[in-house]
């Protein structure tokens, strides 16, 4: 396939999203639409102490309340499943929906109430009575890695669920080299994707069957499996409805303890259960939060600005329990030199448990904070030497010419040119322009600067991180599927094997298959079996579903473009290379002959007869597809991780007003190539949806503990999400450098711009106050944070007066 | 108690509790699934609705306070089952959303701001908007949406029906310094039926 844009048909044209009809009719059908026949209702209690003995739990005065059914304790859970799956191999670190014995941060679950709805359930909640003996606690990651820190899971025997150091090159020789260094701390405050549904999951149990159903706002690789293995019933027993939409989730829906406990409460009680989470459920102990870091950073470079060598230290705050949050440690070694030729690192990856909530995936999987690090060095390189930020970039990026490129940590880039995207940007600004517009509100007495960021979005998600950081895992593969089939009359209907959270998944595969078959993508059904009726699929996660479902649903269709054409030369007795397949008809160019797509399906169904020898009778094909390039498990600490990578480019024009301390964006433009587009109107969705993200998590976004280890923002009166008056209008450029490693040349999208948009906020921040010297090293960078700092810069300094 | 609410131009009635929302009444009593709970404490707009043709947050409202106010829902908006109105049209036509869970609620309150204007400047649709909050799209489809539809509507030369059969009568009794006040005035006569 050609990835020329003009070849296409269907593919990279300016296609509605067919999912919009139902959404914009309010007709969408979310996990709290599903209603069962006599469905019970869950509300949890939640523990106010982060960490604390669980002595008694009383729930007699709760159950004596009308209408309620049951109330649920850790003990009779965990009794009843497995614990939840660790990412890294951490046995002694065990995660149950409901806390056993202990509670290990203030929100975690302890009991849940069924009750005939969710107003009685909550009203019963307040009637359970549980009796708690406090425990010491450690909030911060620094106080966690200590050895005399209170362990969160005594029988692990320390906080440290993950310290391991790689060394890509020869690190110690670069850094001895080169003429200049310097070192820095950041942190990336802890925030989260925060979906505006929260997660939902309702599950019935047929003891005839031996079948649990289950409906979830579900954004999980394997979803089935954990279930099945922590219930312990066969997989086979397990049928997850696929057909629910999924209100938002960017990563964070993976919902396991939350099925666990609404699937063994529907066993139990021989009723379907369900759990809607309502925000203080889902902020506070829905184990949705992200990233929560601390990065210390040296670099080695030279007078000119190149920087030979880089140390990097990450230490993350996971929260309570292990889950997969270790593993967003993992994932940035694939673009551990973001698209620079640093030509070795040396990278220390901490991961510590604390008394927060627990961590989940979110957007990027904790590339969005790495680019934020490496990002930040850029700009410190260049200050030191008193040159221009773009300038330094230029001379650090890989040039066009070197990909595929092989960086130190393993990883080969497939394609990009990022000379050519920044000079596109600069172009589409006019630069010089944005300086006098930054120097003219300099002269009304603002504080106005620039922020520049590049990074990467490495794309196509197989799950290499896994094996590198968990040697007993031995994963290689990372399939995504699809199934074509074409029935009696002629109509196509292709099933997909997951959920989307506003992807745009059918319009995807729709489109793929209409380019490959020629025909019109509106008349192609797309469908969503349930997981027994799947094939394997491992969900939108990594941004790999333009490549890995895009992929599969071409190779599907080309397997059935070649039926279709082998068909029709039978029947002129030709070679199936003698002939044209055309639009769905194919034809037999030199006697003029053409057997038409009603014709071919005709022979496919009803005449064997007319079958080449040996061909299966009806038009059906199905593909498994392998991520490309990810075939090996690591060795001697290196892997290829994802196989395509995007590109970003962000300039961000911001004003500031000193004495209000507000950063108002005042342009921001953004230069995107993540290769062919497949559906612009999507593509164009997720770079501005996720600036406004990346916006959240610079300004105004984290999860704040007190003192006291509680969460204190855990409402959107706290917890401030950007509304239409923060989110600036977004100027996207673009570039297309197709990958050679997918069937359109396509690349991911699914988290651009959130990858770069903080650390290009970030960085217009610390231009604008550069001025009074001060700048800021932690996100999100609060306009009280500004303010006060603001203030105290501009305050007269005693010492100044006395000399 | 008894509630008889007029949604979507239809008078509904159902027995609800006192401290029942109107989202949850409308969800659970009437079937109409296209309003969304967000944050149920007033702040993402996801479970907006319009209230005499305002947009209204039904999580912070009771159903027996919405009782004697015309309600549009999402459900409302459509002329006929799979028939779009130009506001969602134009949402399709701009992909001015991606998973649809904010989407009822920031086309209603589109919706409202284009009774008042069809010719709003960005700002105004920001300022429109500004109480639905989105986390998918960053919100530029979403206002390239409005102004494609203010700019259809201008271009109509059609009149715009209003929400309802009662909607005429209704603008009357409209309140004019925002309805949750308004509704707790109403809340004796309301309790009385």
């Amino acid at each position: 396939m050609t990835a020329d844009p003009a070849a296409f048909r269907f593919v990279s044209t300016n296609r509605r999203v067919r999912e919009d009809r139902r959404f914009v009719a309010g007709h969408g059908q979310y996990v709290a639409d599903v209603a069962l026949e006599g469905m019970l209702h869950v509300a949890v209690l939640s523990s106010p102490h982060p960490a604390a003995r669980i002595v008694s739990i009383d729930a007699s005065a709760a159950l004596a309340m009308p209408g309620v059914h049951y109330v649920l304790t850790g003990d009779e859970l965990a009794a009843a499943t497995d614990p939840l799956m660790n990412g890294l191999d951490t046995p002694l670190v065990q995660r149950h929906p409901l806390a056993v014995g202990q509670v290990r941060y203030a929100g975690e679950w302890v009991a849940a109430v069924v009750a005939d709805n969710r107003a009685l359930a909550e009203d019963a909640v307040e009637n359970v009575d549980v009796r708690y003996e406090p425990l010491p606690f450690v909030i911060s990651a620094e106080e966690a890695l200590k050895p005399d820190s209170p362990p969160v899971h005594s029988a692990h025997g320390s906080n440290v669920l993950l310290d391991r150091t790689f060394v890509w090159g020869e690190v110690d020789k670069h850094f001895a080299e080169s003429s200049r260094q310097l070192s820095f701390r950041v942190t990336w405050g802890r925030s989260s994707t925060v979906p505006i549904e929260t997660f939902g999951v309702a599950a019935s149990w047929d003891p005839w069957r031996e079948m649990l159903d289950v409906w979830a706002s579900i954004q999980m690789p394997k979803y089935p499996d954990q279930i099945a293995r922590a219930l312990r019933i066969p997989a086979n027993g397990v049928r997850v409805h696929q057909d629910v939409d999924v209100g938002g989730s960017y990563g964070v829906k993976r919902g396991i303890k939350q099925t666990v406990l609404v699937a063994h409460l529907a066993r139990r009680l021989g009723r379907p259960v369900r759990l809607i989470e309502d925000r203080l459920e889902n902020m506070g102990g829905g184990d949705a939060h992200g990233p929560d870091r601390i990065f210390d950073v040296e670099v080695a470079f030279n007078d000119d600005g190149i920087v030979k060598s880089m140390k990097m230290r990450a230490l993350d705050n996971a929260g309570a329990y292990a889950g997969r949050a270790p593993f967003q440690l993992g994932k940035p070694i694939g673009a551990i030199v973001g698209p620079y030729r640093i030509e070795s690192v040396q990278y220390r990856a901490q991961s510590v448990t604390t008394n927060k909530a627990v961590q989940e995936a979110v957007r990027g999987f904790g590339q969005a904070p790495t680019n934020y690090a490496i990002e930040t060095a850029i700009d410190k390189v260049a200050a030191s030497l008193g040159l221009d930020r773009i300038e330094v970039r230029r001379r650090n990026f890989i040039r066009k010419e070197q990909f595929p490129y092989l960086i130190p940590s393993g990883s080969t880039y497939d394609s990009g040119d990022y000379h050519t995207v920044v000079d596109k940007v600069l172009a589409h600004i006019d630069f010089a322009a944005l300086e006098k517009e930054r120097d003219r509100l300099r002269g009304e007495g603002l504080l106005a600067g620039i922020g520049i960021a590049a990074c990467l979005e490495p794309s196509g998600g197989n799950s290499a991180f896994e094996p590198l950081l968990n040697e007993k895992n031995t994963t290689t593969t990372w399939m995504d599927s699809c199934r074509i089939n074409i029935d009696g009359l002629g109509f196509v209907t292709v099933t997909i094997h997951t959920t989307s959270s506003g992807q745009g998944h059918e319009t995807l595969v729709a489109t793929v298959i209409g380019e490959v078959l020629q025909i019109e993508p509106d008349l192609i059904r797309v469908v969503r079996p349930d997981s027994l009726a799947c094939l394997p699929s491992n969900t939108p996660v990594g941004s790999r579903m333009a490549i890995m479902l895009g992929g599969a649903a071409f190779h599907a269709a080309q397997k059935l473009k070649t039926k279709l054409t082998r068909i029709g030369a039978h029947q002129f007795g030709l070679g199936e290379d003698k002939v044209i397949y055309a639009a769905g008809a194919v034809t037999d160019p030199r006697g003029g002959k053409q057997l038409g797509w009603a014709e071919i399906v005709n022979i496919a169904h009803r005449n064997y007869h007319l079958l080449p020898e040996g061909m299966e009778p009806g038009l059906e094909s199905t593909h498994v597809m392998q991520v490309p390039t990810g075939e090996r498990l690591p060795k001697d600490g290196r892997v290829q991780m994802y196989p395509c990578h995007s590109f970003e480019f962000h300039v961000v024009l911001m004003a500031i007003d000193p004495e209000l301390g507000k950063p108002e964006i005042r342009r921001y433009v953004i230069g995107h190539d993540c290769g062919t587009v497949i559906n612009p109107h999507i593509v164009k969705g997720m770079t501005l949806g996720g600036i406004a993200h990346g916006l959240g998590a610079a300004l105004l976004e984290e999860f704040v503990y007190n003192g006291e280890g509680q969460l204190i923002t855990q409402s959107f009166m706290d917890y401030l999400l950007p509304s239409a008056h923060e989110v600036p209008e977004v100027e996207i450029v673009h570039h297309c450098t197709p990958s050679p490693f997918t069937v359109f040349g396509q690349k991911g999208s699914g988290e651009s711009g959130y990858l770069g948009a903080p650390a290009a906020i970030s960085a217009a921040v610390n231009d604008c106050v550069a001025s009074l010297g001060i700048s800021f090293n932690k996100l999100p960078i609060r306009i009280s944070a500004i303010g006060d700092a603001i203030a105290e810069a501009q305050q007269p300094k005693p010492q100044e007066h006395a000399t | 108690m008894k509630v008889d609410l007029r949604i979507n131009g239809a008078v509904r009635s159902a027995e609800v509790e006192p401290r029942k929302t109107l989202l949850d009444a409308l969800r659970e009593n009437f079937l109409l699934c296209g309003t969304h709970a967000g944050c149920e404490h007033g702040v993402c707009g996801a479970c907006t609705v319009l209230i005499d043709g305002e947009p209204v947050r039904s999580c912070l409202m009771f159903a027996v306070q919405a009782d004697g106010y015309e309600i549009t829902t999402i459900e409302g908006l459509a002329p006929a089952p799979g028939e779009l109105s130009v506001i969602q049209d134009a949402f399709c036509e701009t992909h001015g959303l991606q998973c649809g869970y904010c989407t009822s609620g920031m086309i209603l309150a589109a919706d409202a701001l284009l009774r008042q204007t069809l010719s709003p400047t960005r700002e105004e649709i920001a300022e429109a908007i500004s109480g639905n909050i989105c986390r998918c799209t960053g919100y530029g489809q979403i206002i390239e949406a409005v102004q494609f539809a203010a700019d259809r509507l201008r271009k109509a030369n059609t009149p715009r029906p209003h929400h309802g059969v009662h909607a005429a009568q209704a603008e009357h009794d409209a309140p004019v310094e925002g309805v949750l006040e308004a509704a707790e005035a109403d809340e004796p006569v309301a309790e009385a039926k």
